[in-house]
């Protein structure tokens, strides 16, 4: 299986080295995004894409056999020029024939039904492990909060996790829940969508089996940014999870240099929305800034997560996402330089 | 034993030419079910054009990856009234149209059973359309915000909530369907009254044609299904107006509830939407094919299992939602079970060319190209039946390239079909089959261009309802060729205007019977007079003009 892992999916090669050589900063810029179902890297969309070749090779199949009677019955059973007129033997029916393609299609759907099941409790029925990693993500208009309540950490849009080798499984059991709209979780390589709905909690799992970076996005409109709230997952080896992790736990730095923009920032109404741990900041509606330029993007994946973009958004999140429910800041120009210049040291 | 079949009727030409004024009074206050039957047909086409030109503009917008033609909360707005108008206002309309001036024709009758409730029935869903598309002025309301609704056409709770929309955008798409919902569902009532109670002497429930057959199920359906979408309609006006919490999730409310509600409705709706496009080639294939339908007490079963099993099949659009593994199982097991009934009518219609002698006029060439897109569509719905498989496809271009190969592949190709084909009877002249050509062949060019790739991006992982989206996805190509499909479809459908445009005034006179057909429709003046038929029909077969054509072999002892 795992062969067949690296010869689907042709990125993770270059996504490897990219996760290896500095996994704290660009990662997802690094590797070309095939948010195929048709290249899968974890145990449900392998699944998925197993029983996908058997329907698609029986309702091809079936459409080869019924289309080719069509074209045959059309192309042979045409009027001819010089048709005399009269009117060709009526037929009314045949029990025989009805009865045998009443009889056919229903054994291909007893066929197709008992594999559905079989596959529907393999995928839904795992249970979680002792050694699996547990993370809950809230769905919100329009991005993604992601907590590791066994590890302290909370983050945004970009979810990482370690590679689960078959030999020494480490799969992730995911609890979704929203805190506005229907949502649904989706990311093509690793699993089929699960919804994020409000006021029910939903779970499901992934083991992926090859480092690198994996891409999809919200797939229930959910409002105006529906399109714009878009996520990643991040798979590392094993030790470059623990050191992902450690870095993630860390206090924000504090550096004195930057203390105006840290000033600005407590002062006016971004922590009312938004943490930095460490800080007065404790608001709770927007994605969490401790390690904010440890995240690739801004804005749930609209925008590489640069100083230019990350000045213009606390500016006008707008002129990047329009719909995004951050109001613009309305700081001053000197104000702004101070405040982006303290968040990012927040890595 | 044999029919008898009235002299043919021609109405008295009037004495004075009525103007302009007059003629449209008559029009509004009628009740008779030609008018009323031609009004629906008219205005469901007239939200056709509007639909097609929304969808034009999403198109466009979705060519090239990050492209700027709307901005997003136009988009959203589009979609949504694109799907409504084309489910409630194109779909239904011209359906329930075609049943009302038919109908009573095939069956010998003098008109709907009741006129009257038949007038507001039709009037209910012109103003709820109305209704719908004046949202784009008044849509801000009492809370002041938004235009037009903006929610998808099936309005997922808790985003209708006040929270998450205000303005009073999504309070017209509720009334609007709430009250369209009322004048259907009076309809379907007439309809059911009509086929039980108004069928000519000797035309038992096993002698009538196909077409009624099927437009009486699918009148059940209608009266099983809506009401459940007007009361969690009404729920939702509740909770928006008097502060009520059946979907409004942050004060324990259920959102799963709303899609229950909606979807036992909208999955009995696909096939309310696609049995009378059956009911429509059911009648046709025969007529062109010289053929009598071939078993057609499977036919009639087939559509009451399809009737009966679209209840049972409503949560296969909510296999993501988390209902767990038995419950997924089940609606797996009611959908694969649906393909049964409806494949077994492809194969009947296939039965029914084979051996024939094959005509190809534009109506035939419409009901060909829907037993192909109709394959692909039915298949594509197996696929998605397989939970599974679901899980990756659902909410994703796949889905949506699976409804449209339905209802525009499918439903609207019959469509034009029996246009084709009844407008001679309708308007006394025959549609041009140069043009009618044109059309053809424009609209399943652009049709397929549009569609087919839709299945790829959505294999590739885009969702649906997506404004726009990244570059480096491996989309592009997709929706680029969908939207080159898009000026094939518009050619075409400007071809099927000038061709009604023009042959209402020049086209070829019809005759009575110009596809030499076998229902009773065939057997009076085109158009019909008021009262239909001079004397009452009375039939010995399904195909009472086969037995006046064919004494000598008269269907009945066959059946």
């Amino acid at each position: 299986m795992d062969g067949n892992v690296n010869r689907i999916a042709g990125t993770t090669d270059a996504s490897r080295q990219a996760a290896g050589g500095s996994f704290l900063t660009t990662v997802v810029m690094a590797v070309t995004p095939t948010p195929s179902m048709f290249a899968p890297v974890s145990t449900p969309a392998f699944a998925i894409r197993e029983v996908s070749f058997l329907v698609l090779a029986i309702t091809m199949f079936i459409f080869i056999v019924v289309a080719g009677l069509t074209l045959y019955a059309i192309i042979r059973f045409r009027r001819r020029p010089g048709d005399d007129g009269r009117e060709p033997p009526q037929v009314y029916g045949s029990t025989q024939i009805e009865l045998a393609w009443t009889v056919v299609p229903f054994l291909i759907v007893i066929v197709l039904f008992l594999t559905t099941t079989r596959y529907i409790f393999a995928i839904e029925g795992r249970s979680v492990t002792r050694d699996a990693l547990q993370v809950t993500i809230v769905g919100n208009q329009w991005w993604w909060e992601i907590r590791y309540p066994g590890l302290g950490i909370v983050t945004a849009n970009e979810l990482h996790v370690p590679v689960s080798d078959p030999a020494d499984p480490r799969p992730t059991f995911i609890t979704l829940q929203s805190a506005d709209v229907i949502h649904s979780f989706w990311i093509p390589q690793l699993a089929g969508k699960t919804d994020v709905i409000p006021g029910k909690t939903n779970r499901m799992w992934i083991d992926p089996s090859t480092p690198g970076t994996y891409v999809g996005q919200c797939a229930e409109f959910c409002g105006v940014q529906h399109a714009g709230m878009l996520l990643t997952v991040t798979v590392h080896p094993k030790e470059e999870f623990a050191l992902w992790v450690a870095a993630q736990q860390a206090a924000a730095p504090d550096l004195s240099e930057v203390r105006a923009g840290r000033d600005v920032f407590t002062s006016v109404a971004c922590i009312n929305c938004h943490t930095v741990r460490g800080t007065p900041a404790n608001g709770v509606f927007g994605p969490d800034l401790t390690h904010l330029m440890s995240r690739a993007t801004l804005g749930a994946g609209v925008a590489p997560n640069t100083r230019e973009n990350l000045r213009a958004w606390v500016n006008d999140p707008a002129s990047l996402k329009p719909g995004a429910l951050m109001p613009a800041m309305k700081v001053s120009g000197s104000e702004l330089d101070q405040l982006v210049a303290y968040l990012v040291t927040l890595r | 034993m044999s029919v008898l079949i009235p002299p043919i009727a021609t109405p008295a030409p009037a004495t004075v030419p009525p103007g302009g004024l007059a003629r449209l009074h008559e029009w509004v206050i009628t009740v008779d079910h030609k008018r009323l039957g031609v009004m629906y047909v008219l205005t469901g086409l007239a939200f056709f054009v509007i639909a097609g030109l929304e969808a034009g503009v999403i198109r466009w917008q979705l060519a090239v990856a990050g492209n700027t033609v709307v901005s997003p909360q136009v988009f959203n707005r589009l979609f949504t009234v694109h799907g409504t108008t084309m489910v409630f206002m194109v779909g239904i309309p011209i359906v329930f149209g075609f049943a009302n001036y038919l109908v009573p024709l095939m069956i010998g009758a003098r008109d709907l059973a009741f006129p009257r409730l038949n007038a507001f029935g039709f009037w209910v869903f012109l103003f709820g359309g109305l209704l719908l598309y004046f949202s784009f002025l008044g849509g801000d309301g009492l809370y002041g915000a938004g235009s037009a609704p903006d929610v998808g056409w099936f309005a997922y709770a808790p985003l209708t909530g006040r929270a998450f929309s205000p303005g009073n955008s999504t309070d017209y798409w509720n009334l609007s369907i709430l009250v369209m919902g009322f004048g259907t569902v009076a309809t379907s009532i007439n309809l059911i009254a009509t086929t039980l109670a108004m069928r000519c002497r000797g035309m038992s429930l096993e002698r009538m044609p196909l077409y009624v057959w099927m437009m009486l199920v699918v009148s059940g359906m209608t009266v099983l299904a809506l009401p459940p979408l007007s009361a969690a309609q009404i729920m939702l006006l509740l909770d928006r107006f008097l502060g009520a919490h059946f979907f409004d999730t942050q004060a324990g409310g259920s959102a799963v509830m709303w899609q229950h509600f909606f979807w036992f409705f909208g999955h009995p709706e696909v096939y309310i939407l696609m049995v009378p496009g059956f009911a429509m080639v059911s009648e046709i294939i025969p007529v062109f094919s010289r053929k009598v339908i071939f078993g057609y007490p499977m036919v009639v079963a087939a559509s009451l299992a399809i009737g009966f099993l679209s209840m049972t099949v409503w949560a296969h659009h909510m296999f993501a939602v988390g209902m767990g593994a038995p419950l997924n199982s089940a609606f797996a097991a009611s959908t694969m079970l649906i393909a049964i009934p409806t494949g077994i009518k492809i194969f009947n219609w296939v039965a029914t060319m084979y051996g024939g002698r094959i005509r190809f006029a534009t109506p035939m060439l419409f009901a060909c190209a829907f037993l192909f897109q109709f394959l692909c569509a039915g298949l594509t719905g197996i696929i998605l039946s397989v939970v599974p498989f679901n899980w990756q496809l659902t909410d994703s271009y796949f889905v949506v390239a699976h409804f449209h190969f339905v209802l525009v592949g499918s439903l609207i190709f019959t469509i034009f079909s029996a246009i084709y084909y009844w407008f001679p009877k309708v308007t006394g002249r025959l549609l041009s089959e140069r043009l009618g050509r044109w059309h053809f062949w424009l609209f399943v060019i652009g049709f397929n261009l549009t569609f087919l790739p839709m299945h790829w991006a959505g294999m590739l992982g885009m969702p649906r309802r997506i404004y726009t989206y990244p570059a480096d996805r491996g989309w592009d190509l997709w929706n680029l060729v969908a939207t080159l499909g898009v000026p094939f479809q518009a050619a075409a459908v400007l071809i099927f205007l000038i061709n009604v445009a023009i042959s209402l005034r020049r086209g070829e006179r019809a005759g009575d019977d110009p596809w030499d057909a076998w229902t009773l429709e065939w057997a009076t003046a085109s158009p019909p007079p008021p009262y239909n038929f001079e004397t009452a029909p009375v039939v010995a077969s399904r195909r009472p003009l086969w037995d006046l054509k064919h004494p000598d072999d008269p269907d009945g002892p066959h059946e």
